[in-house]
């Protein structure tokens, strides 16, 4: 009796998990699986079995300079775009969390680019960036100074990309700030107040590391997205010039859909999974130890 | 000669738009005072304490603290401390850096901070604990911990802002002691904020009640008490709150409304209120003099029961050592005039009239006035 009432929990708890369980079977679970195996074959010609190769096809990724090259940009994209949309989303949410007159409008301005899809964004971007019609280059033209060709000048292109991405990134991150900022009682703003503590002071000893769980959260989702945005790239660039602005998974997409090499794709994919659980186990654990969560 | 004032409001005001949330009050507080600012909610007391602090800018008037004319200073510069009723911890530090907090604002040395640390954890108890975070703290310790922030800067003066209510009653008691014991002890300038009377009256030196943004009445806990200046103060010290009863004109003076056999007043006071505090009330057998009435239930307390009178159209409330049971029967109410007090139609107390004597007893030997008499 007590047995069956408890198989019968049993079988509750199961059944609702298992909508759940199945949509992440199949988005999510068994798409990993089948590409780490499709990273281990090479597919048969003309009706063949594929072949295992073991990983070999790794061997071949390791030895192509465009793949080191497109980590590379996609390295330097991380570190572009991370510190600098956090950084900025932070000083945006500390002043719209202020008083200031219009406090409202401004918050919204600071979040539209998060609402428009990225493919608008990208497009509106690309008569900023564009060589003779562009808004950037009329300014400078106005100032004297002659154009640059934003997307079309290799040593420029990556960081005209970063820019973007900024931009587009920190209205969405200081929605998170300005809600943590909301969430801290202002006594403690005042009792430090009475103590004469400087505002830079305040900032550091108190602000920032109550942010801490904010900062760690949004940390995360900037990585993530560092790695898995490639909308923009479409519209911008399509990763050129010569590679110049291609990252991981634009790489992945060129592979499977242009290039038709599935293998290497799959390849490439399980590398950026590797790479992204380190990362983010990484962050969990040393930031984590130091984190106050309340 | 009077010592000079140690904090100086002169004509001080708050406006928010169209709203006055306090209304040009003055008051002097003397070094190692006591004060308390009791009131309602919503009767300015806060906000004329954040004044002090500089946590609120006055709209009018001058704020000195010493010397010092600080009405446009930051807080920091005022020499103050406070305590929050929220605690104000820092959360995400350790006791002992939450204490400290302010000592590393103002720059003093690591050795001599530590050395107060030591010094103060040690006169609020909580040594102990100076490793953990606020959220493993009991309300109590969390009290404390705010305390000592305030106590270690070693300002003269410490404001508290309802520092007790967020404690159980038990607590509450406790600390009530304890932080008297401290003020006189650290000889500090004390402005304390409450709406609970019982707080006023157990720790303060000197209670100023406030009402709308004015000061109604500043005086000891015990004028307070036995000289109301007016009905609401009358009605918001003691409890049970003093009785106040609507008075008519009658035939030989003013009578409670409804009760028109025993003038209680001179014929002047008619228009205004008696008030009686229900412990200066005798209840005596109806066949002895008094003015008649009815009992209508008693509450009973543990050490005393609350006895609820009718008499006339009105209901009074009758303190009685004891447990006593009454229900249902008529008495006799009988109090002294000098503990009976006059409000004239504002309200106010009026010095002027004096209230009238009751028919003494039958008996030619005063009764003694203990309370509860009833029963002998």
């Amino acid at each position: 009796m007590n047995l069956n009432a408890h198989r019968t929990m049993q079988l509750y708890g199961a059944l609702l998990l298992l909508p759940a369980a199945l949509l992440l079977s199949t988005f999510a679970y068994l798409p990993t699986i089948t590409t780490v195996i499709n990273s281990l074959f090479l597919p048969g010609f003309r009706g063949e079995p594929a072949a295992f190769v073991g990983l070999d096809n790794y061997r071949v990724l390791l030895d192509d300079p465009t793949f080191w090259k497109v980590a590379r940009n996609n390295l330097l994209y991380a570190l572009g775009t991370i510190p600098t949309s956090i950084a900025l989303a932070l000083g945006m949410a500390l002043f719209v969390n202020g008083k200031l007159p219009g406090r409202g409008l401004v918050r919204m301005a600071y979040f539209t680019p998060t609402i428009l899809p990225m493919i608008a964004a990208a497009n509106i971007w690309m008569f900023f960036y564009a060589p003779q019609i562009g808004l950037f280059n009329k300014l400078l033209g106005a100032l004297g100074v002659s154009g640059v060709n934003w997307l079309g000048d290799p040593s420029v292109a990556l960081g005209s990309v970063i820019v973007m991405s900024v931009w587009k990134e920190a209205g969405f991150f200081m929605i998170f700030y300005l809600a943590a900022l909301q969430a801290i009682p202002p006594e403690l703003k005042e009792a430090a107040d009475l103590e004469g503590t400087r505002r830079w002071s305040f900032f550091w000893r108190v602000t920032f590391p109550l942010l801490m769980p904010t900062t760690l959260f949004v940390l995360i989702n900037a990585l993530i997205n560092a790695v898995r945005v490639v909308d923009h790239l479409f519209i911008l660039t399509k990763g050129g010039p010569n590679n110049a602005t291609n990252l991981l998974l634009y790489y992945v997409y060129e592979n499977a859909f242009s290039f038709f090499d599935r293998t290497m794709a799959a390849t490439i994919t399980v590398v950026i999974l590797l790479v992204l659980a380190v990362v983010a186990t990484l962050k969990f654990t040393i930031l984590d130890r130091r984190t106050h969560y309340q | 000669m009077p010592q000079q004032p140690q904090i100086r409001l002169q004509s001080v005001s708050k406006h928010w738009g169209a709203t006055t949330a306090v209304n040009d009050i003055s008051f002097d507080i003397q070094p190692g005072q006591f004060v308390i600012l009791l009131g309602p909610s919503g009767c300015g007391k806060s906000t004329t304490l954040r004044m002090i602090a500089g946590l609120e800018e006055a709209s009018g008037g001058k704020i000195h603290i010493g010397q010092q004319d600080v009405t446009h200073l930051p807080p920091g510069d005022r020499g103050l401390s406070m305590v929050f009723q929220s605690y104000a911890l820092f959360p995400h530090l350790s006791v002992a850096d939450n204490i400290v907090f302010g000592l590393r604002s103002r720059k003093v040395a690591k050795s001599e901070q530590r050395e107060r640390l030591a010094k103060v954890a040690e006169l609020v108890d909580l040594t102990d604990y100076l490793h953990r975070k606020p959220a493993q703290l009991s309300g109590g310790q969390r009290q404390r911990v705010a305390l000592a922030r305030a106590i270690i800067s070693e300002h003269p003066i410490c404001l508290m802002d309802e520092p007790l209510s967020n404690l159980d009653a038990r607590l509450r008691s406790d600390m009530r002691r304890e932080i008297k014991a401290l003020q006189s002890r650290l000889n500090m300038t004390v402005v304390y904020v409450t709406h609970d009377q019982v707080e006023a009256m157990s720790m303060g030196d000197r209670v100023i009640l406030m009402q709308q943004g004015h000061i109604v009445q500043d005086g000891t806990p015990d004028e307070l008490y036995n000289q109301p200046a007016s009905a609401f103060a009358a009605s918001f010290i003691g409890s049970p709150a003093m009785n106040l009863l609507p008075l008519v004109l009658g035939e030989q003076g003013a009578v409670i409304e409804g009760e028109p056999t025993t003038p209680v007043a001179p014929m002047e006071a008619a228009g205004g209120q008696l008030g009686v505090r229900p412990e200066d009330i005798e209840l005596r057998p109806a066949s002895e003099a008094g003015i008649p009435a009815q009992v209508l239930s008693d509450e009973y307390l543990g050490a005393d029961t609350i006895a609820h009178i009718a008499v006339g159209n009105h209901t009074v409330r009758v303190r009685l050592s004891g447990k006593q049971a009454l229900s249902g029967k008529p008495c006799k109410l009988y109090w002294t005039p000098d503990s009976a007090h006059l409000f004239d139609q504002q309200g106010l107390r009026q010095q002027a009239l004096a209230p009238l004597a009751l028919p003494a007893s039958h008996r030619s030997v005063p009764r003694p006035p203990a309370v509860g008499s009833f029963q002998h």
